[in-house]
């Protein structure tokens, strides 16, 4: 288990004030100006060697992302944005962050800024999160009063400004560019890439978009050194993480662990474990609502790192893991989340917008078994016509949850439909 | 093209204006864009509108955020059906929306809609004929590990069982305001019976 020496949001759980001056105590805002000092490259490779990867869910390199801004931008603004509209079903640790731990975040902005050539950085927060947003507000005025940020940051003759951008209830935000289209005033639909941001992003000038998670431990890796959080974790999984443990669990919580902790372990050692016992246990989703859920065979022995998971044909995604014990009616959970991605689609692309609802539909219909036997191979076939066939990864991520619950649970979809048949076999033809 | 049309029988008011202090928090909002991008203020000042509107955005109020940042009135709407926030239908004074995708669905989200249901009087989407309470179902609220939540007003009502529930309408119908945040003493995300971690961060700073 991680020691609490190792652990970056101290203040998790909010027992402490989220302000400037416990903030401080907690260790940030220490001599930020000495890593500016050090200049833009050398950020950017700290950030590289730690191994970080973003914790948004693609868990795509932090550093490397931020080598792919030009460098030398004179004719127009460069703008961090951060992504803080949280809401992948079973994830609620960026709200963790901005309420209690806002200076981490807004810290880590000015590093990140800094590193990227940004002269401004909005935070994109969802709306409902409203009174988080007025935490990380208040946080963002307490640093502009000490001088932290503004113009000439911590004393270092940079000028950088920290905005904050409340949404207005919309899944799709998520997406960059999507949530690029939200700031510029319009519906939150993704762009066609490329153009990628780093060319052509928030007002058609470069942008680096990050989530919260990712940009709001970038001051302690510099702080305690590149090589202490690739040091946590396994190779290519660095660091520490959040997980966010929900559903069916003795002890639901948001926990701080090292990348690769067994699944079972974080189960037992932070949540209580399973209601009902280990042995108790149907299936879990372990990284949001998006990746496939695994059945308890595989989460036996799973570690939970970006790499671990995807061996076994799911995903880290947002770390959010959704337990389900044996009481579960798994078709209705995943039948659920059919129905959240029909609500959530923007409506841009046909195999999404289209394919969402109908796969939620024919999903309702499996609940209760009223469905032909055929009808499984015929849905599987239409989740693979919408995955990878939209703008967004929105079409693929309501096309996995089907393909995991019939790879894992299809006879359970067959029994319902025989069962229906058997019962009332004039209501099935 | 044409604004959304109300399509619950209410009465549109004719006009909206906004008020002295909302006109001057606008300006405050608008200048956080670069110049030129004042469009990037028009969800921002929806809500200002829907907020002196009590909850909710008339065509007319649209309409007034549209002229003030001198966009074209269709785009305006385009944000205002599409985000899911702005509501453009009058709601109760108290907006009671019930999170049931599937994290909240595994905790007993059901039992919280039936309580709501059972206790107002009203369906899903339907406001209290007294003009008080509406009830909405909502995906995702985004506090997972403190299911099933709801969400009242800018508050969220977490670790809610239905007796809570009953509580909580009880006390809103009374005019108080229940305390928001785990209805079962939880401080906010950690473990139910405490931290399995970071114990010497349970308590408030002392003074160095």
């Amino acid at each position: 288990m991680l020691r609490d020496e190792d652990r970056i949001f101290t203040n998790l759980y909010g027992y402490q004030d989220f302000g400037l001056e416990a903030a401080r105590k907690r260790g940030d805002w220490d001599n930020t100006a000495s890593f500016l000092a050090n200049g833009r490259d050398w950020i950017i490779d700290q950030v590289k060697e730690s191994g970080l990867r973003g914790r948004g869910g693609a868990g795509f390199s932090t550093g490397m992302k931020w080598s792919f801004m030009p460098k030398n931008v004179t004719d127009k603004p460069v703008y961090l944005v951060i992504n803080a509209d949280e809401g992948e079903p079973g994830t609620c640790k960026d709200r963790d962050i901005l309420r209690h731990d806002p200076h981490k975040l807004i810290e880590g902005c000015l590093i990140a800024g800094f590193a990227i050539g940004a002269s401004a950085c909005y935070i994109y927060i969802r709306g409902e999160f409203y009174n988080e947003g007025s935490n990380v507000q208040r946080a963002i005025d307490e640093a502009y009063a000490a001088g932290l940020i503004g113009k000439n940051a911590c004393g270092t003759g940079y000028s950088y400004d920290v905005y904050i951008h409340r949404g207005a209830g919309a899944y799709i935000c998520g997406e960059e560019t999507a949530l690029i289209e939200s700031i510029e005033g319009k519906k939150g639909q993704p762009r066609n890439k490329p153009p990628f941001p780093a060319q052509a992003g928030l007002y058609s000038c470069p942008t680096t978009v990050n989530n919260v998670e990712s940009i709001a431990v970038v001051p302690t890796i510099l702080r305690r050194g590149a090589s202490w959080f690739a040091g946590l974790g396994r190779p290519k999984n660095s660091g520490t993480k959040l997980f966010c443990i929900s559903g069916h669990v003795n002890n639901p919580c948001n926990v701080e662990e090292e990348m690769g902790i067994p699944l079972k372990e974080l189960i037992e050692k932070h949540a209580g474990g399973v209601r009902g016992g280990w042995d108790n246990l149907l299936g879990i989703i372990p990284g949001g609502s998006s990746v496939p859920v695994l059945p308890k065979s595989i989460c036996d022995t799973v570690l939970m790192d970006f790499d671990s998971l995807r061996e076994v044909q799911s995903g880290l995604g947002t770390a959010a893991v959704i337990v389900m014990d044996k009481s579960t009616d798994i078709v209705k959970a995943i039948a659920r989340l059919s129905q959240f991605y029909a609500h959530e689609s923007c409506g841009q692309c046909t195999p999404c917008r289209e394919g969402t609802g109908w796969m939620s539909r024919v999903m309702q219909r499996m609940v209760t078994g009223n469905a032909r036997m055929e009808e499984i191979d015929m849905l599987l076939q239409v989740t693979k016509q919408v995955e990878g066939h939209t703008i967004c990864a929105l079409g693929d991520a309501a096309a996995w949850p089907i393909q995991g619950l019939f790879r894992h649970f299809r006879p359970e979809v067959e029994r319902r439909i025989q069962a229906y048949r058997n019962s009332a076999p004039l209501a099935a033809e | 093209m044409s604004a959304p049309a109300s399509d619950h029988g209410h009465a549109e008011p004719t006009s909206f204006t906004f008020t002295p202090e909302n006109l001057e928090l606008a300006k405050r909002i608008i200048a956080k864009y670069p110049q030129g991008k004042q469009a990037s203020a028009c969800m921002p000042l929806l809500d200002v509108a829907q907020r002196q509107n009590g909850g909710w955005l008339p065509r007319v109020a649209m309409d007034a955020v549209a002229d003030l940042l001198g966009m074209p009135r269709i785009r305006v709407y385009e944000v205002a059906t599409f985000y899911t926030m702005y509501n453009k239908n009058p709601v109760g004074k108290h907006h009671i929306q019930v999170c049931t995708t599937t994290p909240c669905w595994l905790r007993g989200s059901d039992d919280i809609v039936h309580t709501c249901k059972k206790k107002l009087g009203i369906e899903v989407g339907e406001t209290t004929a007294d003009g008080q309470f509406t009830l909405g179902e909502v995906e995702c609220s985004g506090a997972c590990v403190n299911a099933p939540v709801v969400q009242i007003g800018d508050d969220y009502y977490e670790d809610v069982a239905p007796e809570h529930m009953e509580h909580i309408l009880d006390a809103l119908a009374r005019g108080e305001t229940p305390k928001p945040g785990s209805q079962i003493g939880r401080q906010s995300s950690e473990p139910v019976g405490g931290p399995t971690t970071l114990k010497a961060f349970t308590t408030a700073q002392a003074d160095d």
